[in-house]
Parts: C-alpha cells; structure tokens; sequence
C-alpha cells in the first residue's frame, strides 16, 4: 500500500518522534505528563512565533494592497545596516510593549481587571488543542471537538466583557456591550454554517472530518467541501463570521481604531493591552486553522501527486493562505456600521445558513444518485442556495444600493 | 448582484499589491534619510545673508546693519549691533556693516517680512530644514557666520528669484554708474568751463 508508505515517511513521524524520544527520558509514572507539556510547548511556541510573523507580514501586506512600503526598518541590534527587511519588528514591538506602563484605574475592580487579558488569551489558545495540524499531530482526539472548540472560542466573549465592566468606565462598558452583541450574532452564523459538515460526515470529531474529505477524483480534484454545492456557500458564510468573530475589519467595531477610543480596551495599556491583540490574532489563527480542518481538506495535500510533502506542511500553507485571505479582506473593506452589522447577520446569514443546512440534508439524502442523476443532483443543489441569495439580496438591497449622492459628485 | 461590490474592491487592493512590486510609479513613500525629495523653488524656512564673495564671507556681507529688519521682525528675533567703523561694499561705497547679527530661529516664524523690506537684499529665505540641535540656546541662536552664506548658494536654492535680484542689482548698479559718469562730466565739464570764464582778461 502505498499511502501506507507515505504515512510513515520520515518526516510525517519526525515530529512524534522526537517527543516520544525526549518522553522516553522520564520515569514512567511521569511520562503522561511529559507527553502533554511537551505537545503544549510546541503549539505555544509554533504558534506564538507564528503570530509573532502574522503581525509582520499583516502590515506589510496591508501596506503593499494600499501602495505603501511597510516597515521595513527594524533591524537586528548587533548588526549595523542589516535590516531583513524589517522581519524583527515583532520582537522590538514586543519589547516596547512589555517596557510600557501598566496602568490600572483607581475605580476599576482590580482582580477581574487583570485576569480578562488572561481569560481571553487563555482561551483562545485553549481552541487550538483540537486542530489537526496533521496526519498525527492532534493535541487532544476529542469525540465532541467542534462542540468544544465553539465552547471555548465563546468563553473569550466573557472576557471581553470582564474588560469593559471592570473598567469602571461607561465607554468601555457601552462599547463591550457592542462587542457582546456583534459576538453573539455572528456565533450563530458560525455554528450554523459548520452544521452541515456534521450532517454530511455525521461526526464531530476534527480528525474524522479531515479524513471524511480524503480522496481525489482523477487525482487532482480533491474532495474537499468547500467545493460541494453545500460547502461553498457554508465556507463563505463561516469567514463571514469568522471576521467578526475574530473583531477583524470589516466588523473590527469593539474596537475602532478611528472612531472610538479604543472600545473595552480604552482602560488597559502596556502588556495587557497587547495581550488582546495577541488574543485576537490567536483566535484568528484558531478559527482558520477551524475553516481549513472543515473545508478545505486540513492536511490533505491538493493533488494525489503531492502527497510525499508531510501532513503538516499542507496545514500551515493552507493557514497561511486563510491569512492572508484575510489580511487581503481588511485591506479591502470598509468598516461596517453596527446597524448594518447585526442586519448583515440576523436578515443575511442566519437564513442562508439555515437554508444552507436543508442544502446538505438534501445532498445526504440523494448521495445514492449517480450518472446523469448526479447532474441533477448538483442543479438542485446549487438551486437551492443561490435563488434564495439572489433574491435575498434584493430585497435586502432595495431602497439602499446603488447609492446617489446628493451633494457630492 | 449582492456581493459583486466587494470582489470588485478585492480586485483594485490585488492590482495595488501586483503594481507595488513592478511600478515605481505608484508608490509614494519617499524613504526620507536616505532618499529626498526636491523642495518646491518657493520652499522657505529660516533668514540667510547674503555675501558677495565665499571666501571672505564676514567682508562682503551685503547687509549695511540699517536695522529696518530688525525694527519690522514680528516676533521680534532678530538683533543687530551696528560698527563704529565703514568698510567699502560691492560697488567700493563705504558703508557700515553689522557688528552683531543674530536670528533666534526658535522664535522666528518664517514669515519673511525681513526679505521684503530689506532694501539692499541682503537677507533672503534659506531651505535647510534638517536643523535640530541638542542645545536650544546655543545651538538655536544664528550668529553673523553662521547665518552668512554665499550668493552662488543663493542661485542654487532659489534660482529664479537670485536671478531677477542680480539683474536688478546689476542695473541699479549701472544707472549708478552712469549717473556717477553724467555728475562727473558734467562736473568736468564744470571745471574744463571755469577756466575759460576765470582766467582775467588779456589786456590789450
């Protein structure tokens, strides 16, 4: 067998080997705990440097989308002239933050104060135990993943309001109420949009759902989701929500850099303040790596041919990828207004999804058609979600777009 | 239809990026220490002086320490001590010079009426811009060498202004001269026609 072979190429093992090697060093009743420690070592080391290099390369993307430059000044401090093109500027923003003055206000409750930049983080990173990064490289096999991956990603609303009501500030507590109610609506959209996937492969585990999306048709048509009548349109609805989940523009309203103070972070500053972007690209990171394990194959190489590339690899391109995606998108768009915001989801996203839902329902029902059938199939299929989109769009749209300018040309 | 807006938006930000790398042209940042823009010719900061000649810069300086800068300088910065003594100016008429002449540039306010009512263009607008200082008494004050600069700097930086500011100098210079030319014929001609008229009349 050939997939056997390639499943135990050496660098698809290299990484378990080298934890069951260092493991092994311990006495055995300690082991369990070494094999953990060691599994959240590497994700928080692999992961913080990746954000690290996300905020990097966010400002430069964002700077070459608008014919800008981007930092490239920063250099490293014991080599005059060499500057990388300005790649050690994550490490001198960190030391900057970490140098500035923690300040936290008389009034404010001081104990939920310090420990919502922790929840949030914490959190965040709690999401990331349940990706596949690769063929075996799960940090927890849960039965229930999903169901905990949107429990813990929900937690981190807590944390956005702990941050605005210990504050003891009305900005911050009006804006974390704003935050809290962008949160929730878009929550919706975002589960709903991953129902059908565990409709179709009737599991809520990661790993079984990367492994339901093997298999190529002539070995290049990957049997991914996201192209499936019923994938699509559920992957378009989940970045949606996973923008303003993640509080990115265009739905970056809890904080608006240009038009409020800073939202529920007005009151922290120093490290803290840097712990919720940090918390924020990691939930970013996490909700990716999330579209990737559900619709875009997760570790599955695109074509049968490059298979020999380890697992993992195929993981963090396709990461990349959503990333800059994404960065590409908050480039692009302009911030939405909070009306505008919930409209989007409650009128827009949540029918579609649901409908959506009733798309796959559709598509396990008919999985024994074939043939000619098979064309049906997709007709119908494709019917069912993009008429309903056409026509909710208009309706949505009339009396709005296109727009006429009274007074501007 | 809904959405079409958005992709079309995806695809100007993916042209920038695509054009950033291959099109100077629409990039607009200027990486300022290393690269500089050209300043606009009518770009002004701080007052210079005038001198004729860069190697004696403190000998040819065209101003004559009349004060009327000094007098008219709204924030009041710039300060003048006349000499006891005249020197010989460009055309050779003795003149005074200033002894002292100092700008504060921390409290000048670029607004240029010192050029304006100077009446022997002496003091004109200078570009230099790169002027922070670690002392801002010291180092901020300009002093009569520090301010003095050629007039051959002068042409670099404002080209066509020094131009028009020489031909009209040169021509003063020459309705002088000529003027000087006509007062001295004539008073030649005075004193070649005095003879004629004193010499006591030959008796016969």
């Amino acid at each position: 067998m050939s997939a056997a072979a390639l499943t135990d190429s050496f660098l698809e093992r290299a990484p378990l080997a080298l934890r069951d090697w260092v493991v092994n060093f311990l006495p055995a009743p300690l082991q369990w705990l070494g094999h953990h420690l060691i599994t959240i070592i590497a994700v928080l080391a692999v992961f913080g440097t990746f954000f690290a290099f996300t905020t990097i390369a966010e400002r430069k993307l964002l700077a070459r989308l608008q014919n800008r430059l981007g930092p490239n000044r920063s250099g490293l401090p014991w080599i005059k002239g060499l500057t990388l093109f300005g790649l050690s500027q994550p490490f001198a923003d960190a030391i900057k933050t970490l140098t500035k003055e923690d300040i936290v206000p008389a009034a404010a409750d001081k104990c939920l104060h310090f420990l919502a930049p922790v929840i949030v983080v914490a959190f965040s990173l709690m999401t990331f135990a349940v990706l596949p990064f690769g063929r075996h490289l799960i940090p927890v096999e849960l039965d229930a993943a999903l169901l905990y991956f949107f429990a813990a990603g929900a937690a981190t609303e807590l944390a956005i309001f702990m941050a605005g009501w210990s504050s003891r500030n009305k900005y911050s507590l009006l804006a974390a109420m704003r935050a809290l109610a962008q949160l929730i609506s878009y929550e919706l959209p975002l589960i709903l949009s991953v129902v059908p996937i565990v409709l179709v492969t009737s599991t809520l585990s990661t790993q079984n759902i990367v492994l339901a999306q093997g298999g190529w048709t002539f070995g290049f048509l990957p049997h991914w989701f996201v192209f499936t009548p019923w994938g699509f349109p559920a992957f378009i609805i989940f970045l949606v929500a996973a923008l303003a989940e993640s509080n990115r523009s265009p739905f970056d309203l809890p904080e608006a850099e240009s038009e409020l103070i800073a939202g529920h972070l007005t009151e922290y500053s120093g490290f803290k303040y840097a712990l919720f972007f940090m918390a924020e690209y990691f939930g970013l990171t996490a909700l990716s790596g999330l579209g990737v394990t559900l619709f875009l194959g997760g570790w599955q190489a695109p074509i049968a041919a490059l298979q020999f590339i380890p697992s993992y690899a195929w993981f963090m391109l396709k990461l990349i990828g959503m990333l800059v995606f994404f960065i590409w998108i908050r480039g692009t768009l302009l911030r939405l207004r909070i009306d505008q915001l919930t409209r989007l989801a409650w009128q827009f996203l949540v029918p579609l999804a649901l409908l959506n839902v009733g798309n796959a329902a559709f598509w396990i029902l008919t999985a024994s058609w074939s043939g000619p059938l098979q064309l049906i199939r997709w007709a119908i299929s494709l019917a069912i979600i993009v008429i309903p989109f056409i026509l909710l769009g208009r309706t949505l749209t009339a009396g709005y777009a296109p727009r006429t300018y009274r007074y501007a040309p | 239809m809904l959405g079409s807006g958005i992709i079309n938006g995806l695809i100007v930000t993916a042209k920038n990026f695509a054009g950033s790398y291959h099109d100077p042209e629409r990039m607009v940042t200027v990486e300022y220490p290393e690269q500089k823009t050209v300043l606009p010719e009518n770009y002004r900061n701080f007052p210079f002086l005038i001198t004729e000649n860069a190697t004696d810069p403190m000998g040819t300086l065209r101003c004559v320490a009349c004060q009327i800068c000094e007098k008219e300088c709204p924030p009041q910065c710039i300060i003048i001590e006349k000499s006891k003594d005249k020197k010989p100016d460009a055309t050779g008429k003795l003149q005074l010079y200033p002894a002292i002449f100092g700008i504060d540039t921390s409290v000048c306010m670029s607004c240029q009426i010192c050029v304006e009512v100077c009446p022997f263009d002496a003091i004109k607008m200078d570009k230099v811009f790169e002027i922070a200082t670690t002392d801002r008494f010291q180092d901020l004050f300009l002093d009569r060498e520090r301010l003095a600069k050629p007039n051959s700097y002068y042409h670099e930086i404002h080209p066509v202004e020094a131009a028009e500011v020489d031909g009209r100098l040169l021509a003063e210079r020459k309705a002088a001269e000529e003027k000087a030319k006509v007062a001295a014929a004539a008073k030649a001609a005075a004193a070649a026609a005095k003879p004629v008229v004193t010499p006591p009349p030959a008796t016969p």
